[in-house]
């Protein structure tokens, strides 16, 4: 509760990390709302085709090669992002926290060997891994959760890690430990309650990599192929951008204010935990 | 041994460090195995890609990885033609695919170095200016800054430079290696690369700057505020020098360790900067390997560029060792 109050104070006073949550809340909203805010059918084809905004006040940004709006493209385009971006976090984070936990509270040759492992997933170029694995296995929505998370985790594993390495020997997982309380106990009980706030520090920086990860897959023409996603905006913008500015402006600035909104909540929350400490965020 | 000195034990532990480094290489091997067996359909596709490859053709990859054999001996088979250099065909193009990537390599490496070069100068400046007048407008500007370029997708900022300096401005070319219609020589067809490059190592640098400009901002900010740069200062020792001498070689070390652990995010970058302006290098083949099925060449990519990373990375951490004295050879 304390450390929440610390938190709160911390978000009044610095501006960026307020202004950092107010437009993840302000993207929530959109994401959640969009049937009610487009304008139009996001996938509805129509004979207008590429008009620039303000042409036709129906389509308010303009329209794509197909005659589709751009600004109902990009509304929707708020779910694809935020939720995968979300469910590859949790999915990162999740895994993070098996291994780091294990290779911290064990340490020893179970530590050496999951950190030789994280080591391997940390040099293997991950856009590149995910590309192949999409490539190969399709690139429906649940993929490309399941691929951007599984290639993710190194950085959440090793802070669970070195947490547990600080907590390991502290009096009261002795105390524990003497009174007889299982392994799974201690790691998920006693010592993984205390490490929540770094933790979702890295969650949150997590969300931002994720959300310009699928984008990029999205921009290589490997995001679902059902839904229409920034990243596939942009991929389609590409072929057209002597003609047609507001179909690459419209999706990118999307992407850049939404991972914007992530990495400045994740940096405030970082700040106010642990004011000295910088955790280090991801890349694609 | 402790007086032996400390080049002794720097070699030790470079050599220690490319031991460790075989494992990872053996490691992605597998992966690459894996992916092979694990993909949807026959493996002998992902070894070939989606061509109409001629029966016997396809009965010499079948022999040549073992496919008709165990898991085992097709995992040692592949293992020992990965080691002779044997990545595949490629159908797309024609040419075995460890002579097509390194074709292509060359380009790709520099527009990275260029990038590297160039965004660490002007990060490590951004940084340092920062930094030295902490809370001025300067270094408001310089962590917003950094801030946004760290959130903008990299191809993204691509096709605004192309919208603003090619379409709109019209001062610099959009895409492509070199000019097609004037046929350069000699310097000036060096000079009509630069300006070529220009446009893609900009899009690429922005990231890394505000990297750059992050890490050696808060690093300088901690080193100046340290115990001995303050003894120093009350010294009467002038703020510039102090900067120099303390300052810059605290701040190298974080510098060094994101070039070596930001080079896979290079890569990355460069495979999207390199589709959007159109370079002709390993990240435009990998877009074009994807659109055509060609998944010798994306496993060949994928084998190279991650044996590439790890040299990177045992080059940064034995300079890294050599600068800092104080790391643990252990």
């Amino acid at each position: 509760m304390t450390e929440l109050r610390r938190i709160a104070y911390y978000f009044r006073r610095k501006h960026f990390a307020m202004f950092g949550l107010l437009l993840v809340l302000a993207l929530v909203t959109v994401a959640v709302l969009a049937p009610q805010i487009a304008p139009n059918n996001p996938h509805a084809v129509s004979r207008d085709r590429f008009l620039s905004p303000g042409a036709d006040a129906r389509y308010p940004l303009g329209t794509d090669n197909l005659g589709r709006c751009v600004l109902s493209g990009v509304i929707y385009g708020t779910r694809v992002s935020l939720f995968v971006g979300l469910a590859a976090a949790a999915t990162s984070t999740f895994i993070g926290i098996l291994i780091g936990s294990m290779s911290g509270y064990f340490g020893g040759k179970t530590d050496a060997f999951l950190m030789r492992f994280t080591e391997l997933f940390m040099t293997i170029p991950r856009f590149v891994l995910a590309l192949i694995v999409v490539a190969f296995f399709g690139s429906g929505l649940d993929r490309l959760i399941l691929v951007i998370g599984v290639l993710s985790w190194p950085g959440a594993a090793r802070l669970v890690r070195s947490e547990f390495l600080s907590h390991r020997n502290l009096p009261y997982v002795d105390s524990g430990r003497v009174s007889g309380m299982s392994h799974l106990r201690l790691i998920f009980v006693e010592i993984l309650p205390n490490i929540i706030p770094p933790v979702i520090v890295v969650a949150t920086l997590d969300v931002a990599t994720a959300i310009l990860l699928e984008a990029s897959l999205g921009f290589f023409g490997l995001g679902d192929p059902n839904l229409r996603s920034w990243g596939g905006m942009l991929s389609r913008a590409q072929s057209h951008i002597r003609t047609a500015w507001w179909m690459s402006v419209f999706p990118g600035s999307a992407i850049a204010v939404t991972v914007l909104g992530f990495n400045l909540v994740g940096d405030g929350l970082n700040e106010a935990a642990n004011p000295r400490m910088q955790i280090e965020g991801g890349s694609t | 041994m402790s007086g032996s000195g400390a080049g002794m034990s720097l070699w030790r532990y470079a050599a220690m460090r490319i031991v460790q480094s075989l494992p990872l290489i053996l490691g992605i091997i597998v992966i690459n195995f894996l992916l092979i067996n694990l993909a949807p359909g026959d493996p002998v596709t992902a070894l070939i890609g989606d061509f109409p490859a001629p029966a016997e053709y396809i009965e010499t990859v079948r022999e040549q990885f073992g496919l008709d054999q165990s898991l085992g001996v097709r995992l040692l088979t592949y293992i020992g033609n990965v080691l002779q250099g044997e990545l595949g065909f490629s159908f797309n193009y024609r040419v075995p695919v460890l002579e097509l990537v390194l074709a292509r390599l060359g380009r790709t490496l520099v527009l990275m170095i260029t990038t590297i070069v160039f965004a660490t100068a002007v990060g490590l400046g951004l940084g340092i200016m920062a930094a030295k007048w902490k809370d001025s407008p300067l270094d408001k500007f310089a962590v917003g800054f950094a801030t946004v370029g760290y959130s903008i997708p990299v191809f993204w900022s691509g096709q605004l430079l192309i919208l603003l300096f090619a379409v709109r401005l019209g001062w610099l070319p959009s895409s492509g290696l070199r000019s097609t219609r004037i046929a350069y020589e000699g310097l000036a067809l060096y000079g009509d690369m630069a300006r070529h490059m220009i446009l893609p190592v900009l899009a690429l640098s922005l990231r890394y700057i505000a990297l750059t400009t992050r890490l050696t901002r808060s690093s300088l900010i901690e080193t100046l505020n340290s115990d001995y740069v303050v003894a120093a200062r009350t010294r009467g020792i002038p703020a510039t020098r102090i900067l120099w001498n303390h300052g810059l070689r605290a701040a190298a070390t974080p510098i060094i360790t994101i070039i070596g652990y930001h080079f896979t995010f290079i890569v990355a970058g460069s495979a999207l900067v390199e589709t959007v302006f159109g370079w002709p290098g390993v990240g435009r083949l990998m877009y074009e390997s994807i659109g055509a099925r060609d998944y010798p060449t994306l496993l060949g990519i994928l084998l190279m560029v991650s044996i590439a990373v790890i040299i990177v990375n045992l080059i940064t951490d034995i300079v890294y060792a050599f600068i800092d004295p104080r790391i643990k050879y252990d």
